[in-house]
């Protein structure tokens, strides 16, 4: 128990803590839509765009958020216009733009010089350096962003489902869709430095697939997920410490073992639930 | 064919088709815009209001019948450069209870879309009654079935305005279950839509359309893909709704299972080939005209029966693919 705990004695692990379940919550709640608008994609790509931001603003010296969170929205508006316009193959498009910037965000660093741990933190997250202020950034993050998706619920959900209804109806659906690649942009943004760049796809998607996996409401999906996400983040930071990993891969296997948990509770359950039978209509 | 790709922007082609009158007017212009309050709470009662109340001094010259609820004057659509519609003209009355039918690529879910107002014309103008309600129940093949959602959160997406909570209050909650309950499905509420049957899952997209309190409902194949009962139950449900002062259009490729039993059709095929009721209608020389294919009618318990000897949409496509070539 105490070995248990002694981490805790640490500030930054204090903070990397309550930045990983925040983070893992954060990424639970917004990786819903990500995981049921089939945008998995995008997030993994969105996050490497800013990658590229991140590289460019830590050479030019300009603020870390200000100059990768420019990139990101950005990046993610252009995303969105491009899914947008189905004319051209829009998964070809976002593997350009965003490959494009990863690859010039390695190319900066190459050139002018890696900073040794915020190359590797930026890669695969890292909580070295986690200060209050990360903590009171991401915290800010994760109210704004469940403000906007608790205010915009049901309009969030209609177009989610049916877009081309939702639209008939008078539902906003294109200043939706940004709105969500906003969300998401600020999301990733907010908890790279924790998770790392290449893994925030999963902390997107494991914990939404998870939540599937244990409920058909979507209500519930929300709810379960960021919990999920949460959870994963606690425990995947803690055993991060105590196995001596990197904070990203840590808690990417505790979520990839929930997901195994739950894949297999779910298979069991399928096979033991008689094969639905609708009722006449 | 090479006249056209001259040098022309693809999508002018059609409208210079339709030639004069249409030309030099901008379709945007013409279009009566949509309704901007959408007053999804209010109560029915403002219909007739609706009618009289709001309308531009503009729209009064061109509405000769004040009580449709949309009009469309020779409207033309098109995807690039191939018209969908030519020229299309139609009136909906709050009597309305209509059936389009035609072969696969008539233009029917695109006149569709243009009443529900998310297609706009290249031509052509769409009056629609200011504040018209519309519902519209999706093809029941184009819905991502897997989508986490139980009847219940369905039914109450449609319910985007007046309030912001995530939950539903009691008063909705009253009024899900009083429609799912008109649509005798009230005890499937908390099931996820996979589990349903077909019939089941398009009562849920009627539900859903009817809590909007529509005075038009629009429906895209509405029994396609189900059993013989469920399109029969369907059709009975539509024709109550009907009774009930609901105006109907329907989409179908089923013209004795479904067009036949319909009091009014539209025959089309990029154009309108004939309107009326199906007695009218389902004649040998407009179906050959529709499907591009010889069809023969019978008659039984006094309904007309169409018979097609020929594999019917082989010849279409065709006789269409032979028009191409020959213009």
């Amino acid at each position: 128990m105490d070995e248990l705990l002694r981490p805790y004695d640490f500030e930054f692990f204090r903070n990397g803590v309550i930045v990983a379940t925040l983070a893992g919550g954060l990424c639970g709640l917004v990786g819903v839509y990500v995981v049921l608008k089939g945008m998995s994609y995008i997030g993994h790509g969105l996050s490497h765009a800013i990658f590229g931001g991140f590289a460019a603003s830590a050479l030019l010296g300009v603020n870390f958020i200000l100059g990768a969170g420019a990139w990101g929205v950005a990046s993610a508006l252009m995303i969105n216009g491009v899914t947008r316009r189905r004319v051209i193959g829009a998964d070809a498009a976002i593997g350009v733009i965003t490959t494009a910037s990863f690859a010039l965000g390695l190319a900066l660093f190459a050139v002018f010089g890696r900073q040794g741990a915020s190359f590797d933190a930026a890669l695969f997250g890292s909580i070295l350096g986690v200060g209050t202020g990360d903590v009171l950034a991401i915290l800010g993050v994760a109210v704004l962003v469940s403000g906007v998706i608790f205010f915009t619920y049901r309009s969030l959900l209609f177009t989610t489902f049916d877009p081309e209804v939702a639209e008939a109806s008078g539902v906003p659906t294109a200043r939706l869709d940004a709105l969500l690649m906003l969300v998401l942009a600020a999301t990733i943004l907010a908890t790279m430095q924790v998770l790392g760049v290449t893994l925030i796809a999963a902390t997107l998607v494991i914990p939404a697939t998870v939540a599937r996996m244990l409920t058909d409401s979507f209500a519930r999906m929300l709810l379960l997920a960021a919990g999920i996400g949460g959870l994963t983040g606690f425990v995947g930071m803690n055993l991060s410490y105590h196995l001596d990993i990197q904070s990203g891969p840590a808690i990417v296997l505790v979520g990839a073992g929930l997901f195994a948990a739950a894949f297999a509770v779910s298979g069991a359950r399928d096979r033991r639930r008689p094969t639905i039978r609708p009722l006449s209509s | 064919m090479t006249e056209r790709s001259e040098g022309m922007p693809g999508a002018r082609a059609p409208a210079s088709r339709t030639a004069d009158g249409v030309r030099g007017r901008s379709p945007r212009e013409e279009l009566t815009e949509r309704s901007e309050g959408m007053p999804g709470a209010r109560a029915p009662a403002s219909r007739t209001a609706d009618g009289v109340r709001g309308r531009s001094p503009r729209e009064e010259l061109t509405a000769p019948t004040a009580h449709d609820l949309a009009r469309l004057e020779r409207v033309t659509c098109a995807y690039g450069a191939e018209p969908v519609l030519v020229n299309v003209d139609l009136r909906v009355t709050p009597e309305q209870f209509t059936g389009i039918v035609g072969p696969s690529g008539s233009g029917k879910t695109t006149l569709l879309r243009v009443l529900l107002g998310t297609c706009r014309p290249l031509a052509g103008t769409v009056h629609r009654r200011p504040s018209l309600r519309v519902g519209y129940v999706p093809q029941v093949e184009t819905v991502n079935w897997s989508f986490p959602v139980t009847v219940s959160e369905c039914v109450l997406m449609a319910r985007t305005r007046g309030r912001v909570l995530p939950w539903r209050s009691r008063a909705e909650q009253h009024e899900v279950d009083g429609i799912l309950d008109r649509l005798d499905i009230v005890e499937l509420r908390d099931r996820h839509i996979r589990q349903l049957s077909g019939g089941q899952q398009q009562r849920v997209f009627i539900a859903r359309a009817l809590l909007g309190r529509p005075q038009l409902l629009l429906l895209d194949e509405p029994t396609s893909g189900v059993d013989v009962r469920t399109r029969h139950d369907v059709l009975h449900l539509l024709a109550d709704l009907h009774g009930d002062g609901l105006a109907i259009v329907l989409t179908t490729h089923d013209l004795n299972g479904i067009a036949a039993h319909l009091p009014h059709l539209v025959c089309l095929n990029t154009e309108v080939i004939g309107t009326g009721a199906p007695r009218e209608v389902l004649t040998a020389d407009i179906l050959e005209r529709t499907y591009g294919a010889r069809m023969d009618i019978l008659e039984h318990a006094g309904m007309p029966i169409v018979v097609d000897h020929h594999a019917a949409h082989h010849a279409a496509d065709n006789v269409v693919g032979l028009r191409r070539t020959g213009a």
